[in-house]
């Protein structure tokens, strides 16, 4: 056990080094940090110095570690276009992002599961076919459409809902969050429902499948034989084996609503780091890109591990396994 | 590739004696492909669908009825004009209306979708040769380049492919210089996407090699002395023909649709060559202001194209592998 979460930290220390060196090198190889620093006047003295004084001359090796070292501090550089530091543009952008993924990322999993386990039971209704053909067609749609389109109808058409921004936020120790108040809460309907949609219908789908597998299996049936009900067979027995996968899934998925938050904050207008990050595309603004890749894989590799120690945690099949490979 | 047809479809039984031999026309006829095929009426919509926007995309010189990218054929009075309805001013006449350029929407959908697909399939091209080529080196050659490539692959799969993308857009953007990065912008875009991608061509391929590298056939072609090139290349390959084209087609619905978002978010098909995604970026500025149409049918074309490929995609999944069966 205690073998198996050390090994799986240090795969997970691997990659984001591996992914802290890509974020490295583009900071390192694309664009000349001199250039930036240096004015037109500097004579080749001025730029060996500089070089000198800001490690340039030492080996890469040493430089990485440097800017691991820099990054931990939460010091990325400065912003191309904005002109201020990386590590406060972000802080400040971050809370909005997280408060649109979690929303969106509860809305995905509370409806997903409901709707997963109700298409499984009533599997031929009429209602459960409805479902099932309409999350057909919005796995199909791209994210950036389906928030055009409830744009059109909820803000233009019925007027209901703003249809981009954040309204007004509230400051929770220091933390301004735009769900503590009506105006950001009502801002925040439409993108979380297109940010969470997609993962909705995916988690719906796997919900499903899973629990019509295990509605076949033996031991369902012996709980019928037995003279169960419906309910204790579904949600006492049932459902219990169905999550096993259902929670490795969501995991991952919870770090894609992160990523796919850039779409929907440039639909909406949602000052978050997505749409930091995309106009940090538009200017190439390197510090800024480099920043959030680290930023994403250090979420993206935390979620997998928690995930993975969490899939251990539930299923006691795999500590047997593992307790009797001997920690392999 | 209909050589290896053979090999996902094995013949179905035939009572009128199987000895004579049969033309490759008849052989296709009695394959279970073709049997499920024309069973099968969502197949057959979508498969209509998606050659008859591949024809628009291809003819679009041909069929669009205006020039839309020729500036000297634009007039500003018919800036606005609603679909199926001739200008008040000019008294020209387009079918699905005009942006607030006067460009005739049909016209900028058709060449929109050239685009769109043409940035698609290179991507997808491009990140099967490159999936393959690592595939096939991880698994047949193995040792520590299957370690190096499998890892790469790992560590890239841990991001959304989208992401990994835009990313790389940002990164190629950065490489070259200004003045160039309108012209370059396409071929930017399909080599982030198709670099996007790579993995699951890459892990499939080394999956299927590991299995076919133990068969007889492949001990037999290194004994008669075939160099690993040759044997990887022109015995491996075509017996893993059937997943990788599975997983081609899924992986075109997908660089369709990032393809759309990336140029939808202003990173990715430039306003003078708009793509699909483009086009709807550009309807989505007027939805407030009740001109519809800029924006609708440039997304229903895109729907369609990334539903037929999607649903062909299912298809050649259930057809092609035989454990669902």
């Amino acid at each position: 056990m205690l073998a198996f979460i050390i090994r799986r930290i240090g795969q997970a220390l691997l990659v984001l080094l591996a992914v802290g060196f890509v974020s490295f090198a583009m900071f390192k190889f694309m664009g000349d940090p001199l250039e930036n620093l240096l004015g037109q006047e500097a004579t080749l003295a001025d730029r060996a110095e500089l070089e000198e004084r800001l490690g340039l001359n030492d080996p890469i090796p040493v430089q990485y570690m440097q800017y691991l070292a820099r990054a931990m501090d939460g010091n990325f550089g400065v912003s191309y276009r904005v002109g201020l530091p990386v590590g406060e543009v972000i802080l400040s952008r971050l809370p909005a992002t997280l408060e649109l993924a979690a929303l969106s990322g509860f809305l995905a999993i509370f409806f997903g599961i409901i709707f997963g386990i109700y298409t499984a039971i009533r599997r031929d209704g009429f209602i459960a076919q409805t479902i099932m053909t309409t999350s057909l067609i919005g796995v199909s749609l791209p994210t950036f459409l389906i928030g055009v389109f409830l744009i059109w109808a909820f803000a233009v058409n019925l007027g209901w809902l703003p249809s981009f921004g954040r309204g007004q936020t509230a400051s929770v120790f220091g933390v301004e969050l735009a769900i503590l108040t009506w105006s950001g809460f009502k801002s925040m309907i439409l993108p979380a429902v297109t940010l969470g949609l997609y993962q909705m219908t995916l988690i719906m789908r796997l919900v499903r499948s899973e629990m019509l597998e295990v509605l076949r299996s033996d031991y369902i049936r012996f709980a019928r034989a037995r003279g169960l009900g419906d309910r204790a067979i579904h949600f006492g027995h049932a459902l219990k084996n169905t999550l096993v996968p259902v929670i490795t899934i969501t995991g991952l998925q919870l770090g894609s609503i992160i990523a796919f938050a850039i779409i929907t904050e440039t639909v909406f207008q949602w000052p978050g780091v997505g749409l930091l990050f995309i106009n940090a595309v538009n200017f190439v603004d390197i510090p800024v890109m480099s920043a959030y890749l680290l930023l994403v894989g250090a979420i993206f590799v935390t979620i997998n591990l928690i995930v993975d120690l969490l899939y251990f945690v539930i299923d006691p099949r795999l500590q047997a396994d593992r307790a009797g490979g001997g920690g392999h | 590739m209909a050589d290896t047809q053979p090999k996902g479809a094995a013949p179905r039984p035939v009572f009128s004696g199987a000895v004579s031999p049969k033309s490759r026309l008849q052989r296709w006829a009695d394959s279970d492909i073709w049997y499920s095929f024309k069973r099968s009426p969502v197949t057959i919509v979508a498969t209509t669908v998606f050659f008859m926007l591949i024809a628009g995309a291809l003819l679009a010189p041909l069929l669009s009825p205006y020039t839309p990218f020729d500036p000297g054929s634009l007039n500003l009075m018919n800036g606005f004009t609603e679909p199926m309805a001739a200008n008040a001013f000019t008294g020209d006449y387009f079918l699905l209306g005009t942006d607030d350029q006067g460009r005739d929407v049909l016209s900028t959908i058709l060449f929109g979708l050239r685009i769109s697909l043409f940035v698609g399939i290179t991507a997808v091209l491009f990140a099967m040769t490159l999936g393959i080529t690592l595939g096939l080196i991880a698994g047949y050659i193995g040792g520590w380049l299957d370690g190096l490539i499998m890892r790469i692959a790992d560590i890239q799969l841990t991001f959304p492919s989208i992401m990994v993308a835009m990313l790389l857009y940002g990164i190629g953007k950065g490489l070259i210089p200004p003045a160039l990065r309108d012209e370059m912008a396409i071929w930017v875009l399909i080599v982030s996407i198709g670099l996007s991608e790579w993995v699951q061509f890459a892990r499939t391929v080394r999956g299927a090699t590991l299995v076919e590298r133990e068969k007889e056939y492949v001990q037999a072609a290194h004994l008669i002395g075939l160099s690993k090139w040759s044997i990887m290349l022109r015995h491996i390959l075509p017996n893993v023909a059937g997943p990788i084209l599975v997983i081609a087609t899924i992986s075109l619905a997908l660089a369709i649709i990032a393809e759309a978002t990336l140029s939808f978010l202003g990173v990715g098909a430039p306003k003078t060559q708009p793509s699909l995604g483009t086009l709807i970026n550009v309807g989505r500025q007027f939805i407030l202001s009740g001109e519809w149409w800029i924006l609708l049918f440039p997304s229903l074309t895109l729907l369609a194209l990334a539903l037929s490929v999607n649903l062909l995609g299912d298809w050649l999944r259930d057809v092609l592998n035989p454990k669902l069966r």
